[in-house]
């Protein structure tokens, strides 16, 4: 460093009248090198955004030429259809039941995996079984679970033989039990991010931790109020907080097992919006719902980067 | 060595600066679809080429190219999903592909959008023969699609159970179907007479499983005006009958989110006696069940009509995208594709019924069903009423969430009715 500003100073000085434009140039070769990244980000993140921003304004766009501005006509219808309002519900309680269940599930299969009570191998097996549903795809997780939950599968099968119902349940085609049906499909496939994420964290609190613990005789239930879950805490707000995110935005499993029906009681927000777009071809209205749906996304991405700011 | 690595790292800047421009003005970049040499290349996208045995739908193509060497085709092929969003999209943007591939229920709304092209006037400058085709279908009285190849959707009768029911003969009235499904229904097991995929996801079910019913008694939907007509007795009627199959515990459950094919499948399996479904289907139920005796039928009529029988089709449409600079040619290429000996070879292939009526399919190395079908095809007469409607997939949807609250009490027959002749009213104008 000391030696090389020297050099640079000493070969610039010749150059005098051209030194303001070298200096610029050479100002201008970090962004030379970001330009393909920023652009890509314009191309894919912020026009489309920008777009979607001003449909949303607009009447209706796409399929009409000569649209007009429409202030916030397609808000107003969007925020008072009952269905928006039934697909805002049913999103609410399908993202938080999902991401408790993730987080528990999560973290005692991330313990289990974690003790020092099973061997390696029934550890490598579990861990096998444990990550299974990760690795299908939603495709193939919708075909399995329509399959296990057809009110003549496997699932009303193996109530019914050991006596927990009468006859079969409908479990999708129920508007009773369809909201939960596709709650518990969700639960069943996200469930492993959570429980890796947890292992590694787990791996990464200091032994000397749980050792000075012992010492001062707490039991297993004090270790993991005062030492587990503090050290875990950093990484659960953040998978929680991504997690609602990545939730509320599942389209393809709500689609393609129950299309938001029966009688919109699997109704989301995507669904919401993809139907207004390709079904109604109201594409403003789906723009309003989109833009709706951004700003509460930003909600919780405002929680993310806030508990990152503070790691 | 500094100063060599500062300018080789404003060089390696600026190349990259400049190519990512490059790149950007060379995605633009647009050469209207035509070589130097004079060759016009022409985008066709469409679903059907993944739908047939590989390689004939190319092979049909090349025949073409062949006898148009200054016409090239490029097949964009993807599933019928994916085409219809990527049309939506390019209709959006006024990049439609030259040749699109349609279904009926999309015209309307491409055609308004301007999105697609008055096939009717390309026919009057190529001063084409229209008397060939077996239908058109006009918005405003102008032709935007024309139907390449119809596959209709028979009843579907499993023999086996049917007979194992005690019923000799294939239904042909409402009341016989009745009857025959309620005696499948009873015979034990999981097993019932009929199965009615309701699945507002892709609410076909609405326009094949529950409007046949209406359009094989001779009834319509609509006005002679073309407006809505769903508080008429015929569709009370039809509805009434649905809901009394449902009350008579023979229609399979789950129904409510039932995809067609999930009613395939368990027809597949021996889980439905009956079905209304596509003729398309034949090759994949042999397949999968080698042994299963089955027979297609025309769908049954309310009991004591004596007219002609509409049975439902779909179809694969083609239609030319407004922007495109090769018009002539496209139709140039349609007219090919819908010639008698070119429209039979592809009807064969896809197990379908020709848009050409002077095109007759080989049915000799089909399955003997596919000919009964098309006798039935030509004792009666194609109906399907949302072809050419706006939003149809939506009038779909209202109707089918309107018929969930009927089968599950939540509302009645006439209130239903009302509430989607409301619903549709605001959509047909």
């Amino acid at each position: 460093m000391t030696l090389t500003a020297p050099r640079a100073s000493t070969r610039a000085a010749p150059a005098a009248p051209g030194r303001p434009r070298s200096t610029l140039a050479r100002r201008l070769v970090p962004y030379g090198y970001l330009s393909p990244t920023v652009l890509l980000i314009v191309v894919l993140m912020v026009v489309p955004i920008v777009m979607v921003v001003g449909y949303s304004f607009r009447d209706n766009v796409i399929v009409q030429e000569n649209s007009v501005f429409a202030g916030f006509a397609n808000y107003t219808r969007v925020l008072t259809d009952p269905d928006f309002l039934a697909a805002l519900r049913n999103t609410a309680v399908f993202i938080s039941v999902s991401t408790v269940a993730h987080l528990v599930l999560g973290l005692t299969f991330a313990m289990m995996l974690n003790t020092q009570l099973l061997s390696g191998v029934t550890k490598a097996i579990f861990r096998i079984v444990y990550i299974l549903p990760w690795l299908f795809t939603i495709a193939v997780i919708a075909v399995i679970w329509r399959l296990l939950f057809d009110p003549s599968g496997v699932v009303n099968y193996v109530l019914q033989t050991v006596g927990l119902v009468q006859q079969g349940v409908n479990w999708f085609g129920d508007p009773a039990t369809a909201l939960w049906a596709v709650t518990f499909v969700n639960i069943w496939s996200g469930y492993p991010f959570f429980m890796i994420s947890l292992l590694a964290g787990l791996q990464g609190i200091p032994a000397d931790l749980y050792e000075a613990a012992a010492v001062d005789g707490t039991n297993w239930w004090q270790r993991f109020r005062h030492v587990t879950l503090p050290q875990l805490r950093p990484v659960i707000v953040s998978m929680a907080v991504l997690d609602l995110i990545w939730t509320s935005h599942q389209f393809a499993l709500i689609w393609m097992t129950t299309g938001g029906g029966p009688l919109n009681s699997t109704e989301m927000l995507s669904t919401f919006t993809y139907k207004q777009a390709f079904s109604e071809y109201e594409f403003a209205t789906a723009s309003a719902a989109a833009v709706i749906v951004l700003l509460l996304t930003m909600v919780l991405a405002f929680f993310y980067v806030r508990s990152q700011r503070e790691r | 060595m500094v100063f060599r690595v500062s300018r080789l790292s404003r060089l390696v800047g600026a190349v990259t600066a400049a190519t990512t421009v490059a790149f950007v003005a060379a995605c633009g970049a647009d050469d209207g679809g035509s070589d130097g040499d004079g060759t016009v290349t022409l985008e066709f996208a469409q679903w059907w080429g993944a739908e047939l045995p590989a390689g004939e739908f190319d092979r049909i193509i090349d025949e073409f190219t062949a006898q148009n060497p200054n016409i090239e085709i490029e097949l964009l092929s993807a599933p019928y999903a994916s085409t219809k969003q990527q049309l939506l999209t390019g209709a959006a943007s006024k990049t439609l592909p030259d040749v699109v591939g349609l279904d009926g229920a999309w015209v309307n709304d491409f055609a308004k959008q301007g999105a697609i092209t008055d096939l009717s006037s390309l026919m009057a400058e190529a001063d084409y023969d229209d008397s060939e085709l077996a239908s058109q279908i006009q918005i405003d009285g102008s032709t935007y699609m024309i139907p390449v190849v119809n596959f209709v959707y028979p009843l579907f009768v499993n023999k086996e159970l049917l007979t194992e029911a005690g019923v000799a003969d294939v239904p042909t009235t409402r009341g016989e179907f009745l009857d025959a499904a309620t005696k499948i229904s009873a015979s034990g097991g999981d097993v019932k007479g009929w199965a009615l995929p309701l699945d507002t996801a892709v609410p076909n079910g609405i326009q094949n499983d529950v409007m046949s019913w209406l359009w094989a008694s001779g009834g319509s939907m609509l006005t002679a005006d073309g407006k809505p007509n769903l508080t008429s007795p015929e569709v009370k009627d039809t509805v009434e009958y649905v809901k009394s199959l449902n009350d008579a515990d023979v229609i399979a459950p789950g129904a409510l989110t039932m995809k067609e094919q999930d009613k395939v499948e368990k027809f597949s399996n021996g889980q439905i006696g009956m079905m209304i479904d596509s003729l398309a289907h034949i090759n994949l139920i042999r397949e999968n069940q080698p042994d299963m005796e089955f027979e297609v039928a025309a769908l049954p009529a309310a009991d004591g009509y004596t007219g002609e029988r509409g049975i439902p089709y779909a179809s694969w449409g083609i239609g030319i995208s407004d922007s495109s600079e090769h018009k002539a040619e496209a139709f140039k290429f349609v007219s090919y594709l819908m010639s008698q000996e070119t429209n039979a070879q592809l009807s064969t292939i896809a197990n379908g019924f020709p848009g050409n009526k002077n095109a007759e399919p080989d049915f000799g190395s089909s399955d003997p069903l596919f000919r009964t079908a098309f006798e039935i095809y030509q004792q009666g007469y194609p109906a399907n009423e949302f072809v050419g409607l706006p939003k149809s997939e939506d009038l779909m949807r209202s109707f089918a969430e309107q018929l969930q609250l009927v089968l599950t009490g939540g509302t009645s027959v006439d209130d239903a009715l009302a509430a989607a002749q409301e619903n549709w009213s605001s959509v047909i104008e």
